[in-house]
């Protein structure tokens, strides 16, 4: 027995130390609890992945370790169980890695934060229900975890929840999730009908005898229903709202939960049941094509955002797209590299983020920035780093797996590839649009600009390194036994255009907002109706507003309470107590108080008496 | 009912002294439910159990036994009793009301 | 004879009975309730009991009926002004009282159908003797219960009817 379940044990045991007495630890110790069993759980990872021999070529099947059995009910019988394969070990690996790194950049920038114990009491819980996600061995066991970290994301959200807009953002994060969740729970309701069982094992063991459907079947269904439920958590078209308003959010939030692990759930979840959607070619295709749209979109809107978080956010669902894509056009093991280095360098943009906006003390908006590389040039470098990591530049991380889902991409349909292409352009123009606009130039803002403490840029570092050269861990070929590699070679233009795309993003950036600051400017004013569309978001929050919350809020108002809850139901509690006391009202009236009356009725009783005496046969 | 129409029978049977107590019974009733006088409300009830006592002795004629007898003793017994102590009442309820109307004492009303 | 006897006195009976409800006055009520006790006693002497004939006139007419009209002095009453019968009397008792009356004269009926008719001197197990054996043999509990029962109520109308004590 590996003991695998210490892994999310650990953080679970630092929430419940935390949630519960954290109050009177003083922050050291408070430091130490969540930091630590995050750190434990990642060397405890390392420790069975190399008992399973995982980095040396081991780990081929599925490690399979059952505790107990959760329901028994007829033929539903479901048992917590908890699994290893290459793929779990690829997001153990991510997860608890880069969990450890921003649990310590907290440390630095949560410290003067009130809350203090309960941030990190969420975060760790975060990390337990994240953990249960990715180990669970069955459907229910996932969705489980699932919705945990949605309920950790509500949660850390509104972490500073005296300000409305944070509760709101809590709020709709939490409310659009649970649509997703609808789609995905009828998935699993569906699998169950099926397949009899939810484990992973059975159910795929099943799924690989059946013959592939294109269109409406079994398959379709259930990818199409577990798509919806992927888009709510990892932010896709139509579901994708919420992302950019979690940004009220602390940004080491921001970092773990929406950029490099829960959002990534969705798209775990899609390779997970690769099975299921490769015998359903259309899911696939769609699949593909939400990715990609989602993509494109995200990316024209992160072109004219100001604050800097919302600038990433956006990146992160363009980015997620592009996971999708990779998913979709049959290329799981790309889209999981993928995750990965964008894990990297997504956690180090949000980290980096959090630098600056802990430098200038809270302010968030790219026009009060400017020149700030000679206040603060560690974050600087590794803001840098990342910024070449996810243009595509190579041979840092982004290029090797953008490149990889580029290339599958034009193996689907051509088309796919040009409009990819044209995204990582559009993707390295945003970034360094906000990279340049933050450290070049004369510094436009009030503050005094300082470093961040090591605790923070330590992580920074780090995470840098891993930005740059992690595009050599080659993740597919650790997939391999689980995502066979498509054979053939690729055509080696593809790669150039797109490395020129990306390399063209970042010289437009520079163009645009180092050498003729006054540019972009008049540009915007040009095409201001582009202009205005693309920096409100394409009016989708006003859409949905009206489309779908309105009538809901309004409908509830009038129907549900007005009828329903005034009418019928206290209508029917306070008629119980008005017939009482109407009954009560007759019945009063025996009580008249006169004496004749009452003799009255004792004659009428006696005549009753008598008559029963009388005439029913008592004895003679 | 063995009533002849015609000349008077020598006797008469005990169900007419029956019919008779029938009779003063409803008449006391009648008083007590019509009357508005407390003390002649009182006196139908003196009425109703002087009925009973004939219905009693009645009855011991005509099982020639003599325990009807007792039971009518008893009646006037007990009624001698609650006359005492119900006019001891009345005596009471006028003084604190200052009257003897029947429907004025209501104060349990509702 | 008998049967005139009983004509005559069930006549006065029912006749003062009549009365006692129609008088609006209290003491023409009490005077005949004397006059049905009266009839009562000699009734009862038809139907041999004479030790009750006597208790009747002497406790119930002589005790009783004193004590009425003592309390009717006392308090003064005096003719009820008109009466005002109240709906749930005037609807509901009188359709009572029928339905009483005629339930009694049918079950009476059906009792005794037929039995020989009441003479006087016909029992003669009425006398004070056998009232007095069977009072202090069979019912003496009854007998001395009744003994403290009197002790009560005189106690009760002694509490009951004595001056407020300041």
């Amino acid at each position: 027995m590996q003991q695998l379940w210490l892994i999310p044990i650990l953080p679970l045991l630092g929430f419940l130390l935390n949630g519960l007495f954290g109050k009177r630890f003083s922050k050291p110790v408070i430091n130490t609890i969540a930091v630590g069993s995050v750190v434990l759980s990642f060397l405890w990872v390392l420790k069975t992945l190399t008992g399973l021999s995982a980095f040396s070529g081991g780990l081929e099947e599925t490690y399979k370790e059952h505790y107990y059995t959760w329901i028994q009910s007829g033929a539903l019988n479901i048992s917590v169980d908890f699994a290893i394969d290459r793929l779990t070990a690829v997001m153990l690996m991510v997860v608890t890695g880069v969990g450890a790194l921003i649990h310590i950049y907290a440390v630095g920038y949560m410290a003067h934060e009130g809350g203090y114990y309960r941030f990190f009491a969420y975060l760790n819980l975060f990390m337990f229900f994240m953990l249960i996600l990715v180990l669970g061995a069955n459907f229910l066991i996932l969705f489980v975890g699932w919705e945990g970290v949605g309920l950790c994301s509500y949660l850390l959200i509104g972490f500073y929840f005296l300000e409305k807009f944070a509760t709101d953002a809590g709020n709709k994060a939490f409310i659009v999730n649970r649509i997703g969740d609808f789609g995905f729970v009828l998935a699993i309701f569906l699998v169950f009908i099926h397949f009899g069982t939810l484990d992973f094992a059975t159910v795929f063991a099943q799924v690989r005898g059946m013959p592939v459907e294109a269109s409406a079947g079994i398959f379709t269904a259930i990818s199409l229903l577990l798509l919806v439920g992927a888009t709510g958590k990892s932010a896709q078209i139509p579901l994708y709202v919420w992302l950019p308003d979690a940004m009220a959010g602390p940004t080491p939030v921001s970092a773990l939960i929406h950029a490099a692990t829960m959002v990534t759930a969705g798209v775990y979840m899609i390779a997970r049941t690769s099975q299921i959607y490769l015998h359903s070619t259309n899911a696939l295709e769609i699949v593909a094509l939400v990715g990609l749209t989602t993509a494109f979109v995200a990316a024209t809107i992160g072109l004219a955002q100001n604050d800097i978080k919302k600038v990433f956010a956006y990146s992160t669902v363009s980015q997620l797209g592009y996971m999708f894509l990779g998913l979709g056009t049959g290329a799981f093991s790309a889209g999981i590299f993928h995750l990965m280095t964008h894990a990297f360098f997504k956690a180090l943009l949000f980290l980096g983020a959090g630098s600056v906006i802990h430098a200038l003390s809270g302010e968030q908006d790219l026009r009060q920035m400017g020149g700030l590389r000679k206040h603060i040039p560690i974050t600087f470098v590794t803001l840098m780093c990342a910024g070449v990591a996810i243009a595509g530049v190579p041979p840092f991380s982004g290029y090797h797996s953008k490149d990889m889902i580029l290339e599958a991409a034009y193996q689907h349909a051509p088309w796919m590839y040009w409009v990819g292409v044209f995204t990582a352009g559009m993707t390295a123009f945003y970034v360094f649009r906000a990279l340049f606009l933050c450290f070049f130039g004369k510094y436009r803002g009030h503050h005094h600009p300082h470093e961040s403490p090591a605790v923070m840029w330590m992580p920074l570092a780090i995470l840098a390194l891993l930005s740059l050269g992690g595009g050599y861990i080659n993740v597919p070929k650790f997939l391999e036994p689980i995502f066979p590699l498509a054979e053939g070679g690729t055509e080696p233009w593809l790669t150039y255009v797109s490395v020129a795309a990306g390399l063209g993003g970042i010289a437009l950036a520079y163009l645009f907002y180092v050498l003729s600051p006054s540019l972009p400017e008049s540009l915007a004013n040009s095409f201001k109706g582009v202009y205005t569309l693309i920096y409100n978001k394409y009016f989708v929050d006003e859409f949905y507003d009206a489309a779908v919350v309105e009538p809901m809020v309004d409908g509830s108002r009038q129907l549900l309470w007005r009828v329903g809850d005034t009418r019928l139901i206290d209508g029917f509690a306070n008629g119980i107590g008005t017939t009482a006391r109407g009954i009560g009202g007759i019945l009063r009236r025996a009580q008249s108080g006169y004496i004749r009356s009452y003799a009255a009725w004792v004659l009428a009783g006696a005549i009753l008496a008598i008559a029963y005496i009388g005439f029913m046969g008592a004895p003679r | 009912m063995p009533l002849h129409f015609g000349p008077l029978p020598a006797a008469v049977p005990p169900s007419w002294y029956l019919m008779l107590s029938a009779i003063l019974f409803a008449l006391g009733v009648l008083g007590f439910l019509l009357r508005r006088n407390i003390i002649t409300v009182f006196m139908s009830i003196e009425l109703m159990l002087n009925a009973v006592n004939l219905s009693f002795i009645t009855f011991s004629y005509m099982l020639k036994r003599v325990d009807g007898h007792i039971f009518s003793f008893f009646v006037m017994v007990v009624a001698a009793a609650e006359a005492a102590v119900g006019l001891a009442i009345i005596l009471t309820v006028f003084k604190n009301r200052q009257t003897l109307e029947i429907d004025e004492v209501s104060s349990l009303k509702n | 004879m008998d049967a005139l006897l009983f004509m005559i006195f069930a006549a006065i009976a029912v006749i003062c009975g009549i009365n006692l409800v129609v008088q609006t006055h209290p003491i023409s009520s009490a005077l005949s309730l004397v006059g049905v006790m009266g009839a009562l006693a000699a009734l009862y002497l038809l139907l041999g009991g004479e030790f009750i004939a006597a208790a009747q006139l002497v406790v119930y007419a002589g005790a009783i009926m004193v004590l009425f009209v003592f309390v009717i002095m006392l308090l003064n009453a005096g003719a009820e002004k008109k009466p005002k019968i109240r709906p749930m009397g005037k609807y509901l008792g009188a359709p009572l009282l029928l339905l009483f009356f005629g339930m009694m004269a049918y079950l009476i009926q059906q009792i005794l159908p037929s039995s020989p008719p009441v003479v006087f001197g016909a029992f003669q197990g009425g006398t004070a003797a056998d009232i007095g054996r069977s009072l202090f043999t069979v019912y003496l509990l009854p007998f001395e219960v009744t003994s403290v029962l009197i002790l009560i109520a005189i106690l009760g109308a002694i509490v009951l009817a004595r001056k407020e004590v300041d």
